[in-house]
């Protein structure tokens, strides 16, 4: 039964990895309420599947990208907690120095090369990773993270179809969480079809449970396989659900926007649940599951005490950063 | 006369030109929401409907083109983006087709269109949520630029902007929405162009843009303590701007200081210095100062934001250098006691 114990241990890391960004974030919400963190934080609580499982199919030289909600990639990815939690302090430590926040983080050195809050921008720079790779001849993947939201901008597209072309081994994640800040989906497109510009663009795309992290999983094992070996880029749909309003910690409200009743239906779904259910039915002592909260409790708490007490930037760093300056290389005087 | 609010100004004007002028819509992100826009765009949905008051997919550059386009056809929109930052996928609709329109087809058609860009920052959300952009749109020939600072602007040039043949960008700064003042009830415009002084004085002009005429004006105070009197005028309009008036102004005093909370370099306050230097320079005791950001995107840390964004404080201490700069290059010209 060795097959049947691998697939249980990865279960478990899943498992283990999807609890860090539960707790993560839900500590991270707190401090929202408590005005002890300012910085605009846009929770993924109740879609931590796509993050972990695509993350789980990738290397750590396989790059990604993200946008606004993008705490769960950069932790998936390998980020370290302890920085990502000091930038959300905005404190010198932060994994962006205190100048990115929230909205702005990376850790270059696993593979994060960065997540940025303008929708969609960060598509057609997956797309550029992807294309030096194919041109230097490296068997990588990039994976651009994305929302249903943006497949609106002409980014998605225009991305979709130069990845195509060129056949590069991108995979286009849209996580389809049906709302776009207050608007549902079906106020923002005649059909629910994002799949379809993938056909729309000759290249693979699948629809993928988003709270199925095994199925998450393997569909990205699928679609990097592909990439590596030359088959060219593939979109992925995961079908998901935020918990949380489109920015701030409350449940309920979307910039103004009730939107209960579909909430208790995706919390049934809960990916964080369902695996845990599926663990005990494989034989996992419950004991081994608590075991693991109670690292995520500590590992949480290990971040935010080493963000208390970092320090802030100094008043006088503020024009620091606007050129990038490599370590060991003199600028010219101009 | 009826106190009015920054954020109800703009409602208000957005709801009488949707009440008086058939041709107006309203199109962009977050108008069905009573969050997105401040208190801005208040169920204005809900009034006059969906149909004219279009909540958008996230799509910058297709909302604004079609404003375009919509304009071309005879109507007189109004595209919403409710941060000025993510109106920069909309760049080419602006730049490219609706500045240009008139000229490329010799003056045969216009293009009236308002597109309004807000200004939202601080709080720690970063460079991408923070821009202040009315110098790149002001450097666009074809396109006018307002900024008003008070309600009864906020309203008036609205309005004006509406009733405009040419499309005007029209930026608020989400900082002023609570900012009250006396505003009529009917409908009334306000200008493009024309800058206010809201403050007369005699030795020092200190023109300011948006959020910086309400700190000119307390910074104006502080000077007075100092017997020092500060004109200030309200510029209102960026493009085009009000040459007249602020050289009238120089002309007392002598001495200028720019404050537009942009990016100084290449800056609004480089092109009014440039132009008193040019046009003015005989009334000048001492040289224009500007005050504005550094050359560098907003950080998230709010230790840095208040070493980033002006302040009040600065601009009295601005002003006050002026005069004495003003006194030792200039000493018998010096109007100071
Ligand atoms: C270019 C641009 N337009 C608008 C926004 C405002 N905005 C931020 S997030 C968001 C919704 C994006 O929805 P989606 O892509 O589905 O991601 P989700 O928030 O659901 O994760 C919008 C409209 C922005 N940040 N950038
Ligand atoms: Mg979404």
């Amino acid at each position: 039964m060795k097959g049947q114990s691998i697939e249980r241990d990865r279960l478990v890391d899943f498992y283990h990895m999807m609890l860090r960004i539960r707790v993560f974030e839900e500590r991270v919400a707190e401090l929202v309420e408590s005005k002890d963190v300012k910085t605009a934080c846009h929770f993924c609580i109740g879609q931590e599947a796509p993050p972990t499982g695509v993350c789980a199919a990738l290397e750590i030289e396989d790059q990604i990208f993200g946008a606004h909600r993008s705490h769960g990639h950069y932790l998936a990815k390998g980020g370290d907690m302890r920085t990502l939690m000091a930038e959300i302090f905005c404190r010198r430590t932060g994994c962006s120095s205190g100048r990115g926040g929230s909205m702005h983080v990376c850790a270059p050195e696993v593979g994060v090369v960065g997540t940025v809050p303008i929708v969609a921008a960060t598509i057609p720079i997956a797309v550029g990773a992807g294309m030096a790779y194919r041109l230097r001849g490296e068997s990588n993947v990039s994976v651009a993270f994305f929302g249903d939201g943006a497949t609106e901008e002409g980014h998605f597209h225009e991305s979709l179809n130069l990845a195509g072309i060129n056949q590069l081994p991108v995979l286009f994640v849209c996580e389809n969480n049906l709302y776009s800040s207050h608007m549902g989906i079906d106020e923002r497109r005649l059909k629910d079809n994002i799949p379809q510009s993938g056909d729309a663009h000759g290249i693979a795309s699948m629809s993928v449970d988003g709270n199925d992290v095994e199925a998450v999983y393997q569909a990205a094992l699928e679609a990097v396989a592909r990439a590596r070996s030359g088959g060219g880029p593939t979109l992925i749909e995961y079908r998901t659900f935020r918990w949380r309003g489109h920015v701030g910690p409350a449940w309920d409200y979307d910039v103004g926007v009730k939107r209960k009743d579909e909430l208790q239906e995706w919390v049934q779904k809960d990916p964080i649940a369902a695996t845990r259910r599926q663990l005990l039915e494989l034989g996992v002592a419950e004991a081994t599951l608590d075991e693991l909260r109670h690292l995520v409790d500590d590992e949480v708490r290990g971040a935010e005490l080493y963000a208390r007490q970092s320090p802030r930037p100094e008043a006088s760093e503020v024009l620091d950063h606007v050129f990038y300056q490599p370590q060991g290389v003199t600028q010219c005087a101009s | 006369m009826r106190l009015l609010n920054y954020a109800g100004a703009i409602r208000e004007a957005h709801g009488q030109l949707l009440e008086t002028d058939s041709r107006a819509f309203i199109i962009g992100q977050g108008l069905w929401s009573p969050w997105y826009a401040g208190s801005s765009m208040k169920d204005l949905d809900k009034q006059f409907g969906r149909e004219r008051v279009i909540d958008s997919p996230v799509s910058e550059n297709a909302t604004t083109g079609a404003a375009v386009g919509a304009a071309l056809a005879g109507m007189r929109p109004i595209v919403f983006h409710p941060r000025m930052d993510f109106m920069l996928l909309a760049v080419d609709a602006i730049v490219n087709q609706a500045a240009n329109w008139s000229y490329v087809f010799g003056g045969q058609m216009g293009v009236p269109l308002v597109i309004r860009a807000v200004i939202n920052r601080r709080g720690e959300q970063g460079a991408q949520h923070s821009q202040a952009l009315q110098a790149m749109f002001a450097h666009i020939p074809g396109l006018k630029v307002v900024m008003p600072s008070t309600a009864h602007d906020a309203k008036g040039l609205l309005i004006a902007a509406h009733r405009d043949e040419n499309p005007v960008m029209y930026i608020d700064d989400r900082a002023l929405y609570e900012q009250e003042c006396e505003v009529p009830e009917e409908m009334y415009e306000v200008e493009i162009g024309k800058a206010h002084v809201c403050r007369t004085g005699t030795d020092v002009t200190v023109v300011a843009t948006s959020t910086m005429v309400p700190l000119a004006l307390q910074a104006a105070g502080s000077l007075a303590d100092q017997g020092i009197f500060a004109e200030v005028i309200d510029l209102r309009s960026i493009k085009p701007w009000d040459e007249a008036c602020v050289l009238e102004s120089v002309r007392k005093t002598g001495r200028l200081l720019v404050v537009d909370e942009a990016w100084k370099t290449y800056g609004v306050g480089a092109e009014i210095a440039a132009t008193v230097a040019d046009r003015g320079f005989e009334s000048l005791r001492a040289g224009v100062r500007r005050l504005g950001l550094p050359d560098v995107p907003a950080p998230s840390s709010h230790v840095l934001e208040q070493a980033y964004y002006v302040t009040a404080e600065q601009i009295t201490a601005e002003a006050a250098q002026l005069l004495k700069a003003g006194q030792t290059t200039r000493p018998a010209l010096s109007i100071a006691s």
